[in-house]
């Protein structure tokens, strides 16, 4: 963290191209030499209506949003600018001015379409502007977009404009442009991002306010991924050649990109009539000898149940991504919230035999997408990869060298038809698919089409035979063996050394989060140390099989811990203590469940505030440990 | 060579090589109709030389479901109503397998009706067996998608006020390229039925009758039968559809009226397979994807693609 950052925020309507004209700013920044993270908030809706992205820029690590932001471009809202539909809009036409001033730091900077947005209309805009020290700039952004080319080119006309206010060189600008189009269409945008450019400098003075680009260096190359592009990425490189789903915001992210790129790896991509049949679609490829995957958001997953169950009794291998967005049932489609937790860990009859991952980034995304393929295929049981709305559209400079990574195809414990044949048959030739001799209780597979290899996979109770059974002497034996892989599992994690404790080292006073806030945790941390308040921070990313020596080793180091967690009803925290059974008098929650993501001056204050029973200032709740006051 | 030898393998294949040694004898009522549809897919895989480990049968839950302890192959017992998404995608995965389908009508028609209708739209290769016996048996006789009107169980005491859904106008609406009925009490059609449908290329649905003795006696046996094929009265053109609509129409209302109509009814050699189809677009690999894996070869990675990210 670093004052000397840019927080640029563009704001429109939803559909007026504000989401790749963001992509490409923030490609332009990194490529300038700076970090960037960017968050995007728009409604759950088809177009039209208040939707914004913020890009977070800066020469030191950025691991989350910041506290407000510091440069907006407010566009006008070409969706509501139809006049059949004003009755219904009404005063929405300002709302990229109007609803961002809250947020938008003092000494900021006000970029407007004066050609669109009237801030007559704004109450109170001339003395918040004076009260804030906010420096505004009326720009007719839709003239200039009109003069060149189209109206929808106001997004360049906005981006020249703040080029020219922060001290931006507009080559990096230009080359993304020129890569991503041609002709004439190329020519408008170029002219129109440098009449604005010279526009501005001509007719204001920019150094007039104290935003500006920061600079900074990589030390290798970058690449700009989403968490989404780390699952998609890791799925490919673990040779998973077989995707189904059903669309569902946000889970169409990892749907989409896996599509797109499945015709180029000689896969197959499957778009199903709904959730149970994607689910089941996985287990049945997966079950015929591919690597496969499937997933969705909260909803979705409810169908895919009885498939998730399928696969835990047949020991199918199986990958299932959950991205969250805040429930119950439709809840706020485009919102994130880690409220699946419980679902994703418990969903589907009979004891629950699974592992689930929660990455935190994009680069972790990669990396246990990489390590649940490579469970699944080993152990013969289903991992889910947790993750939310928030993780799944925000992008992040990474090292390209992250994906300069070996690719894994390796189907796992498999039989070939050689291997088969000294193995345990039946009379008849069945093979014993499910005996009991395996290692860490893992009974290898064969693939349909194998000589040798015959077998019945059924949901029922079966015997190594793979006959339905309901002996209780083998009924106990099989589960017994299939609970073992989960103890070998946690074992195998275990002895894979992360770093997920930071901050310092010595501090009696400890916060945990999981999945995508850990990030924002990490910077309030930082800040909380910083500040003279010794912190350390716990971010878990493991969920099942629980890794209890980790939580436990480090809730034993402090007095007090935090818990923060986008969940109205606490279920990290109660996870932590049904699995360790313990320190109900420890653990404190932090929640917030109004659809948006922490920012980190939110957990800064409550670790403050811990124990002095001061209400929180933001839209965030404390719940306080067991037997505390 | 490949990895999957049981694949297309040249030999004589005796209809006992289906029988499992754990359990011989199948455990259904005395008089079931199921044993019909085992007795008819033993004949019909040795005939066209399947041999058990080149197919993969896959079943729902039922009575039905029972088939695959009984037929000894590659088998997949998944959940009720599901066997049709299971089954497709492991054709997908796996080409070279000779994938087949079954359950009840409840199973089918009922809990498993939204990925009927989708499989058979998209035409994938491969057969769906329906055991329909008008009735849910393994539960004890509650009333089925199939039920007649009026008929009473434990869950529908003042009789069934739904009309039953016409299984094989549902499955010519949705697309598939293959549909006939046959029934227990007649095995040589029903042997020479499943040889077509599993020879023909795309999705094929037998709607098998299949006597309950226990849970609908009211179905009797269904006897006497009509093969459309060999009667004066009946027979159409194949490949029109309007007249197998029509065929199909008269079948089904006859079937409530005591007359049991079964054969062809509906073939389209014309139409692509869903795989077919999948392949022209460039969306499906040639040949069997599952058998890349246990090639040696250079496999694509993300590194590949990433600098669209730069």
């Amino acid at each position: 963290m670093t004052d000397d950052e840019l927080i640029w925020r563009i704001a429109g309507g939803s559909g007026d191209g504000i989401d790749s004209t963001s992509q490409n700013f923030a490609k332009a920044l990194m490529r300038s030499g700076l970090n960037v993270f960017t968050h995007r908030h728009y409604p759950s809706r088809i177009r039209g209506g208040h939707t914004y992205v913020e890009i977070r820029a800066s020469s030191e690590e950025v691991t989350s949003r910041g506290d407000g932001y510091n440069f907006l471009v407010a566009l006008g809202d070409s969706f509501a600018r139809n006049p059949k539909e004003n009755a219904y809009y009404g005063e929405e036409e300002v709302k990229p001015l109007a609803e961002n001033l809250d947020e938008l730091r003092e000494g900021g900077v006000i970029v407007y379409d004066s050609g669109l947005l009237d801030t007559d209309e704004i109450e109170n805009f001339d003395r918040r502007v004076e009260e804030n020290d906010w420096h505004v700039y009326d720009v007719d952004l839709r003239g200039i977009a009109k003069e060149h080319g189209r109206e929808i080119m106001r997004n360049t006309a906005g981006v020249g404009v703040t080029a020219a206010l922060t001290g931006l060189d507009t080559t990096y600008i230009e080359d993304l442009m020129g890569e991503a189009m041609g002709g004439d269409i190329l020519e408008a945008n170029l002219n129109v991002l440098h009449d604005a450019f010279e526009h501005v400098q001509e007719e204001y003075d920019a150094d007039a306010h104290d935003v500006t680009v920061p600079t900074g260096e990589h030390d290798e190359e970058q690449v700009l991924v989403s968490g989404s592009h780390g699952i998609a990425y890791g799925a490919l490189d673990e040779g998973c050649r077989f995707i189904a789903g059903y669309p569902m915001t946000p889970w169409t992210d990892v749907f989409t990109i896996l599509t797109n790129l499945m015709p180029e790896v000689g896969g197959i991509s499957e778009q199903v009539e709904d959730e149970i049949a994607a689910a089941a679609l996985a287990v049945g490829a997966s079950h015929a000898g591919v690597k496969a995957m499937s997933g969705s958001s909260g909803g979705g997953f409810s169908l895919m149940s009885e498939p998730l169950g399928l696969a835990e009794m047949t020991e199918t291998p199986l990958v299932l991504v959950e991205s969250m967005r805040a429930g119950p049932s439709t809840g706020m489609p485009t919102k994130p919230e880690q409220a699946d937790l419980e679902h994703v860990l418990y969903t589907s009859q009979g004891d629950s035999h699974r592992v689930v991952f929660a990455p935190s980034d994009p680069v972790e995304c990669y990396e246990q997408t990489r390590t649940a393929f490579q469970i699944a295929y080993d152990y013969q049981i289903p991992v889910m990869v947790i993750y939310d709305q928030k993780l799944s559209g925000e992008h992040r400079n990474v090292p390209k060298s992250t994906f300069d990574e070996e690719p894994n195809p390796d189907l796992g414990s498999v039989l070939t038809e050689e291997e088969l044949k000294d193995q345990p048959h039946g009379e008849t030739g069945i093979y014993h698919r499910f005996q009991h001799e395996g290692e860490d209780g893992v009974s290898p597979r064969s693939i349909p089409g194998q000589k040798g290899g015959r077998y019945l996979a059924t949901g029922n109770e079966h015997t190594p035979e793979g006959h339905i059974s309901e002996s209780p002497s083998n009924r106990k034996a099989q589960v017994d063996r299939r609970n073992e892989k989960l103890a070998a599992i946690r074992e195998a994690l275990d002895a894979d050394e992360r770093q997920e404790v930071y901050g310092d080292e010595s501090a009696d006073y400890g916060v945990i989060s999981w999945g995508s806030q850990s990030g924002t945790v990490e910077e309030a941390v930082e800040r909380l140390n910083a500040d003279g308040h010794p912190v350390k921070g716990l971010s878990v990313s493991e969920m099942a099989p629980f890794p209890t020596d980790l939580l436990t080793e480090f809730i034993e180091s402090v007095d007090d811990v935090l818990v923060v967690e986008m969940s109205s009803t606490a279920q990290f925290h109660g996870v932590i203590q049904k699995n360790l059974g313990q320190y109900g008098e420890k653990l404190s929650s932090l929640l917030k469940y109004d659809g948006n993501p922490f920012e980190p001056a939110e957990i800064v204050e409550a670790v403050e505030e811990h124990g002095s029973g001061e209400d929180l200032s933001s839209n965030t709740r404390f719940e306080a440990a067991a037997g505390s006051d | 060579m490949s990895a999957f030898s049981a694949i297309g393998e040249e030999r004589e294949v005796e209809q006992d090589e289906f029988t499992p040694s754990i359990e011989p004898q199948p455990t259904w009522c005395p008089g079931c109709g199921d044993y019909g549809v085992l007795k008819a897919l033993k004949g019909a895989m040795s005939e066209l030389g399947k041999n058990p480990e080149e197919i993969l049968l896959a079943t729902g839950i039922g009575c039905s479901g029972k088939l695959n302890s009984y037929f000894d192959s590659y088998g997949f017992h998944t959940i009720h109503g599901r066997s049709l998404p299971v089954a497709r995608a492991a054709k997908l995965a796996n080409d070279g397998v000779e994938v087949i389908a079954a359950g009840g009508d409840g199973d089918g028609y009922g809990i498993g009706g939204n990925h009927f209708i989708h499989t058979a739209r998209e035409n994938h290769d491969m057969t769906y067996i329906v055991f329909n016996n008008e009735v849910f048996g393994l539960t004890k006789g509650q009333t089925s998608p199939t039920s007649p009107k009026g008929h009473k169980s434990k869950t529908q005491p003042n009789g069934n006020a739904k009309t039953p859904l016409r299984p094989l106008s549902l499955s010519l609406t949705a697309g598939s390229s293959y549909v006939a009925r046959t029934a227990a009490v007649n095995p040589n059609q029903a042997k020479e039925i499943i040889k077509e449908a599993v020879q023909h290329d795309g999705f094929s649905h037998v709607d098998f009758l299949t006597q309950c003795p226990t849970w609908n006696k009211d179905a009797k046996q269904y006897v006497p039968y009509v093969d459309i094929q060999d009667s004066e009265e009946y027979g159409h053109d194949l490949h029109d559809r309007q007249a197998a609509q029509q065929a199909m129409y008269e079948t089904e209302n006859a079937l409530y009226e005591g007359t049991v109509l079964t054969g062809r009814y509906f073939v389209d050699d014309e139409r692509p397979s869903y795989q077919e189809e999948k392949r022209a677009r460039g969306d499906m690999p040639e040949g069997s994807l599952a058998e890349r894996y246990f090639e040696d070869g250079e496999w694509e990675r993300s590194y590949d693609f990433i600098d669209r990210h730069a």
